[in-house]
């Protein structure tokens, strides 16, 4: 590995107190993402994803959680120890984040144009016309049609698909070096969605921003990024280049989920699930989390899986005991 | 034209609710026992004399005929003529009116600069000792009879400390500015009296501040409570996310979004203090209507009694119609969807 990380994060643990206890949000979390990638991190609600994503920027209720192992590191910046001043300047600057929710991830009072022009000159020495030109090339980039007449108008006179361009036009508005984008389509319809990452892609690989994009959906990864990294109860399951983990996948989690999939289920067969529910992050097994949904279980469960590559010519990783093997796996 | 709309439609809610509290108030004060021809003419007054009397107030006609007369004047200005002070109301009341409403605007101006400020840090800093404070004094502003912190302050302002009046509303030596505004502290500013200007003040803060203290405690418990929930909006992270500060976040983003549902309270809360001010002005021998309406009802003064419901109620109205108006300023969802 020659190319330089600008955001990696290495066996990371993080809990949230609460009455007697802790839930255990990440436990020994370790990824990277190269400039100019697009990294996936895969994983149902509750797996950690989101709390990665939040990590990574700090921006987690002060207070609310504790760090109990690992550190953060973006662009050479120790995170975890970083004051808020200098996590001001990364924010929006160097780092930008996408959000879920379109619909209310924009102040409902205030002018779009406005919000734009005043990130840009929170993070650039430009005057209020420059910063409006530069707002409206970034919409134009996105593909929206009047970019004047959208910076006059309010979150609530555009579309969902319009206010996520205008978000992802935002991220872009300071040359990022990296960008946090947390289920940024999730909430859009299925056409808009793929328009959506495609003008995110694009972006992304004009400028080589690198993209950290947090997600359930196993079809966008499939399109969308170049490596992913499986996540489950708060740990890495499975971690690889996009066609490793989706085209042959290792550990029985993700070969549910890949399934699960309704696009690959026969017209009129059931849907397949897995059974069983996600464990309870504040008491969760010794061993391994995935074990008592499982359907290859042994004793040798009882002691947690360490990450490791399935052989070591390969950058394909798998934390499980007993990964599938290359044969069963016809899909 | 939403904005058009919208007034015209209030214009028109304002008539019926004028013609409602005139028909309440003339029904109730009709309908109580006591009869006025007998308590101005007197205990020892002749039936012949009692009689005269009701006829010149027209009290001998039928109720119906009455409310029948009494619209027509209302509908003409005239409020009809106080049987107490055998002047028309509608002068008595021009009088007292920009008392009664200087002393609840400043009061309404102390209570929210005031109440903002600490309902904003009280949110911000949720559970520390200094919400814990601001949250205290709310529920004690709340809780505290007004004519008792009346009392209070001017025991210890005036009596002990004497720094400042214990009532009027100017320093007797001086002459009250002329009439432009009705309001002391604008009449004096305007004439460049500065002597009367600063005894003007001196004597409206311990009445504004009494009248003002349990919206004080409204207000901050409703920003506090409005900024709470902003806080925890989508937006406000994308803001943070985007390396706004601290403050900025608080101020430029959450503040304006907060103050939506508070203008309501706010708006409000100045209907609550024209009425309340009766109780406070009676503390301070403020001479606005509370004293006059005491005085009037005291005397069965009907026509008294009638205008001041009259006038109180709407200037309620007019002021909901301006927390309406403010909306949509401050709303842009609300002018589009209306």
């Amino acid at each position: 590995m020659t190319q330089n990380p600008v955001l990696s994060i290495n066996d990371l643990s993080i809990e949230f107190p609460v009455y007697k206890g802790a839930v255990k949000a990440l436990n020994g979390v370790s990824l990277h993402v190269n400039e100019g990638e697009i990294v996936g991190v895969v994983g149902e609600s509750g797996s950690g994803k989101s709390v990665t994503s939040m990590m990574a920027m700090k921006l987690l209720p002060e207070g609310s959680y504790r760090v109990t192992q690992g550190d953060i590191s973006i662009l050479g910046t120790d995170i975890i120890h970083a004051s808020e001043k200098t996590m001001r300047t990364l924010r929006g600057g160097d780092v930008a984040m996408i959000f879920q929710e379109p619909m209310t991830a924009l102040n409902p009072t205030r002018k779009i144009g406005i919000q734009m022009t005043d990130v840009i000159r929170l993070h650039r020495r430009l005057d209020n016309d420059a910063a409006r030109q530069l707002a409206i090339s970034l919409l134009k980039d996105m593909h929206i049609a009047d970019p004047e007449s959208t910076l006059q108008r309010y979150p609530f006179e555009l579309s969902g698909g319009m206010r996520q361009r205008v978000l992802i036009a935002l991220a872009f508005s300071c040359n990022p070096r990296l960008i946090i984008a947390d289920e940024p389509t999730t909430a859009l319809d299925v056409t808009v969605q793929k328009q959506v990452l495609m003008l995110l892609k694009a972006k992304a690989r004009e400028l080589k921003t690198a993209i950290l994009f947090i997600t359930h959906d196993m079809a966008v990864v499939s399109q969308f990024c170049d490596r992913v990294y499986v996540m489950y109860a708060g740990s890495l399951v499975e971690a690889g280049s996009t066609r490793q983990v989706l085209h042959a996948p290792r550990h029985p989690y993700t070969r549910g989920l890949m399934a699960a999939l309704p696009e690959l289920a026969t017209p009129g067969s059931q849907l397949q699930a897995i059974p069983g529910n996600v464990p309870d992050l504040s008491r969760l097994p010794a061993g391994c989390a995935f074990a008592s949904r499982c359907p290859s279980r042994s004793d040798k469960c009882n002691q947690k899986p360490v990450l490791t590559s399935i052989h070591e010519a390969t950058t394909h990783q798998v934390a499980c005991w007993h990964p599938a093997l290359q044969e069963e796996l016809a899909v | 034209m939403a904005f058009l709309r919208m007034i015209k439609k209030r214009l028109l809610g304002l008539l019926l609710v004028v013609l409602g509290v005139s028909f309440i108030t003339f029904a109730i004060s009709h309908l109580i026992p006591g009869d006025p021809a007998r308590l101005i003419a007197g205990d020892k007054a002749s039936e012949e004399i009692v009689q005269n009397i009701r006829e010149q107030l027209g009290l001998n006609q039928p109720l119906y005929i009455q409310y029948g007369t009494y619209l027509k004047g209302l509908a003409t200005g005239d409020l009809g003529t106080s049987i107490r002070t055998t002047r028309p109301v509608l002068e008595d009341l021009k009088a007292f009116f920009p008392a009664t409403l200087e002393l609840s605007l400043v009061a309404l101006l102390f209570a929210s600069a005031l109440g903002i400020p600490l309902g904003v840090i009280s949110a911000v800093y949720k559970d520390k000792p200094i919400d814990q404070v601001v949250r205290t004094l709310a529920v004690t502003g709340i809780s505290t009879p007004a004519f008792w912190l009346g009392l209070g302050v001017i025991v210890v302002f005036y009596g002990k400390l004497g720094l400042l009046p214990g009532g009027g509303r100017i320093d007797e030596g001086l002459t009250p500015p002329a009439a432009m505004t009705g309001f002391y502290l604008i009449d004096t500013l305007l004439q460049g009296d500065k002597a009367a200007f600063v005894s003007a003040l001196k004597h409206i803060l311990l009445p504004a501040f009494t009248l003002g203290f349990v919206h004080l405690g409204v207000v901050a418990r409703q920003i506090r409570s409005a900024m709470l929930e902003q806080l925890q909006e989508d937006y406000i992270r994308t803001a943070k996310a985007n390396g706004t500060s601290k403050w900025g976040v608080i101020l430029h983003h959450a503040l304006p979004n907060a103050l939506i549902p508070s203008v309501t309270v706010i708006g409000l809360a100045l209907g609550d203090l024209l009425y309340g001010a009766v109780l406070t002005e009676t503390v301070f021998a403020w001479p606005g209507m509370g004293a006059y309406v005491v005085n009037s009802i005291q005397a069965l003064d009907f026509p008294a009694v009638m205008g001041f419901a009259v006038v109180v109620s709407f200037a309620y109205v007019i002021v909901n119609l301006i927390v309406d108006m403010l909306y949509m300023l401050i709303d842009p969802r609300i002018s589009e969807v209306s």
